[in-house]
């Protein structure tokens, strides 16, 4: 059975499940409990599970994150929410250099079975501290995974994929996707990590996206094909392990590579899309320049226009991937 | 590092621009959006902007100059950068004012380097259907070749194909077509051919249809042609050479008793080949009446099946359009088929003086399956002395 959900109650089903059907599984964070989360993704779950398993902390990420690795491998499954992606900059030495390395560095004797949430990118009006789009940096990190669900579909069946993985997964959670609606089954399944989802088929331009782009980049393509621009719009869902073949193959047949994405164009995951294009046999399929949409070089900026204007619109995608399509960059 | 100032594409079908004038000199300080020089096309005359700001270095086309749509015309260094010779200057004499340079509208996307303006998808096509990318005139940015110009580079050849129009088959074309096709494929042809000196049939033919008696329409009863003598000539041979008039079927061999000719008549859309039965036995006259007959209903499609189906042997004649000798096809069930030439005069050697004589090549082509080479040969010397001393054929 499916029924219509919010992305943010598609989470909190995810959490339910996991804890009722494993009792090593249990979250913490900053105001998860009676507060019932920043952004409301654990709502009253402290009353159905007890404040031993939706935990709040203290104001410290970094201690937080310390915790979570400790309890993960202690043998626990624990579920760490950031309040903003933002402040995982503060836990960045739990990350990078104990979660993401201990498996490895102990001969495969240990792992860290730990998910960490973190709401992410602008568009809420909460400023340059509270709105960036981190996740290429930890998508650099061998040892962590890195996906970024843009349904509510997705955001239950990557969550408790991340839940049953035996390594650390970062789930970067858009924060204009909260509201979004779509169905989702009842029944506690997974979406693999690693795997992309072909979102509209078209055989002119590949628009490869994450998070709420791909709605930009869909609402775009409608657009286009008003124009008899037919898109390919592929809904990267993760970005380490990065899904090539699925990439490759729609260049493949389309010629025509778009990456547009809200972290900061330069050095961000469509620098590597490219890249990794270039390195492979789609190369000689190219028939224009790849096109990278991304952040502006700045912080995102408080004023709304500027806010706005920081980060690719559906407007831009449109202009951007007509130009491309029709061989004019 | 220093922008490049290209001859831009300002129309579709550009391929080379000329420089009318520069409105800056090397050296000068440019600013970002001020004109540069002026182009002219086809069609038109337009300025061309600075794309930065700098100073002006390398101009590689002069005044006059035509230059092909792509190519680096000078570059913009910012002030204080180092200034490196990065282009030959373009030569106006070749390639590009070359008088055929607008045919080939080639080295479109080639810079000063070399190398070609293409996308990796346009080389790779080029590479498979044997383009050559210096034939391609790029239709991207800055002459770019992108997959659609390398596609209607390959597609161009086909365009200039002359028209043709599509022809139904009708039932006698498929029959012919697939008659024929069959007999050349399955049936092991041979060819003879033989001079026949027709000075003696010329004359014969000549006193006899002199002498043909009037109608009652006043009219001539028979004008005999050198066809109805090679009908009756051919019948009679093959009465002397049983063993051609004959078909072949895979269990045995048929060997006919009367020999039934067939005459290749061509009518429009196609040939009839109708049937003069038992021909050893009928007089000239008889046989030229028929002919006639059968002849001008084929051509208004009006034979019965009987007056075309079966014969032992077909006689096709193509002397009246001056065919001095050719072969044929056998039609099933034949097992011989006799390609008769024009009659032309030639001088030949008779007592060591050159003699002005009427001759015509008949070529016999014979089923190997029933007919050898030597019963072949039989059978058209026979038909030579028949041709040759037609009053034989009244013995």
């Amino acid at each position: 059975m499916s029924r219509e959900l919010s992305f943010a109650q598609a989470i909190q089903e995810a959490l339910a499940t996991a804890m009722e059907a494993d009792e090593r599984v249990f979250i913490m964070g900053e105001d998860i409990g009676v507060y019932g989360g920043a952004f409301q993704v654990t709502g009253d779950l402290v009353h159905r599970f007890g404040e031993d398993r939706v935990m709040d902390t203290p104001i410290s990420e970094l201690g937080a994150a310390g915790v979570a690795v400790g309890a993960a491998l202690a043998g626990s499954r624990p579920i760490l929410e950031f309040q903003f992606s933002d402040f995982a900059t503060l836990a960045m030495e739990q990350i990078v250099n104990q979660a993401a390395k201990l498996r490895f560095m102990l001969g495969g004797k240990v792992s860290v079975p730990l998910v960490m949430r973190l709401p992410c990118g602008s568009g809420t009006g909460a400023a340059a501290q509270h709105s960036q789009s981190l996740e290429a940096w930890l998508a650099h990190v061998p040892g962590l995974k890195v996906v970024q669900p843009s349904t509510p579909h997705d955001a239950k069946g990557l969550l408790l994929a991340a839940i049953d993985d035996p390594d650390p997964v970062m789930i970067f959670e858009h924060k204009l996707l909260y509201k979004i609606k779509g169905d989702v089954p009842e029944e506690a399944y997974r979406v693999p990590i690693g795997k992309a989802a072909i979102r509209r088929e078209g055989r002119d331009v590949t628009i490869v996206a994450t998070a709420i782009m791909v709605h930009r980049a869909l609402e775009a393509a409608e657009v286009l094909a008003g124009e008899g621009i037919e898109v390919e719009v592929i809904d990267l869902r993760s970005l380490r392990p990065l899904d090539k073949e699925t990439i490759i193959a729609s260049v493949m047949k389309t010629s025509r590579l778009a990456c547009v994405y809200e972290g900061v164009k330069t050095l961000g995951i469509g620098a590597e899309i490219s890249a990794m294009i270039a390195e492979s046999e789609a190369f000689d399929f190219l028939d224009a320049p790849i096109l990278r949409l991304g952040g502006a070089e700045v912080p995102i900026p408080y004023n709304p226009v500027l806010e706005k204007a920081a980060v690719p619109q559906m407007e831009n995608i449109v202009e951007q991937v007509r130009n491309l399509a029709r061989g004019k960059i | 590092m220093a922008t490049e100032v290209i001859m831009p594409k300002v129309d579709m079908d550009m391929a080379t621009g000329k420089i009318s004038k520069w409105h800056v000199a090397e050296g000068d300080a440019v600013k970002k959006g001020a004109p540069l020089f002026e182009i002219e096309t086809d069609k038109a005359a337009m300025e061309i902007d600075a794309p930065a700001d700098g100073v002006i270095r390398n101009i590689s086309a002069a005044e006059g100059a035509i230059v092909p749509v792509g190519t680096a015309v000078a570059f913009i260094y910012a002030p204080g950068e180092a200034v490196t010779q990065v282009s030959k200057p373009v030569d106006q004499s070749q390639p590009a004012t070359r008088p055929d340079a607008g045919k080939n509208s080639g080295s479109l996307a080639v810079p000063a380097s070399g190398y070609f303006r293409a996308t990796p998808l346009a080389k790779r096509l080029a590479r498979q259907s044997g383009v050559s990318l210096k034939d391609v005139s790029g239709s991207g940015p800055r002459g770019r070749i992108v997959m659609a110009d390398v596609k209607a580079a390959v597609v161009k050849p086909l365009q200039v194909l002359p028209q043709h129009d599509m022809v139904p088959v009708d039932s006698m074309r498929r029959t012919i077509a697939q008659r024929l096709t069959r007999s050349k494929q399955t049936i092991p042809h041979f060819y003879l051919t033989v001079t026949c000196d027709l000075t003696n049939l010329l004359n014969i033919r000549e006193s006899l249809n002199a002498k043909a008696p009037l109608g009652s329409d006043k009219s001539a009863l028979w004008k005999l042609s050198i066809n109805d003598f090679v009908i009756k000539a051919l019948a009679l041979s093959l009465k002397q050479t049983p063993e051609a008039n004959a078909t072949w079927t895979d269990d045995f061999i048929q060997r006919h008793h009367a020999s039934d000719v067939g005459v290749a008549v061509a009518i429009a859309g196609g040939l009839m080949t109708p049937v003069v039965r038992s021909a050893e036995t009928k007089t000239l006259s008889q046989i030229s009446t028929e002919v006639k007959d059968l002849a001008a209903r084929a051509r208004s499609r009006k034979l019965l099946p009987s007056e075309y189906q079966g014969g032992t042997t077909a006689i096709s004649n193509l002397g009246m359009y001056g065919i001095e000798e050719f072969t044929a096809i056998i039609n099933p069930p034949h097992a011989t088929i006799l390609a008769v030439g024009a009659a032309i005069e030639n001088f030949v050697a008779v007592n060591g003086q050159p003699v002005l004589r009427s001759q015509m090549k008949c070529t016999l082509s014979c089923d190997h399956r029933v007919v050898d080479g030597a019963v072949g040969a039989k059978l058209l010397q026979a038909f030579r002395s028949f041709i040759e001393e037609p009053a034989l054929m009244l013995a």
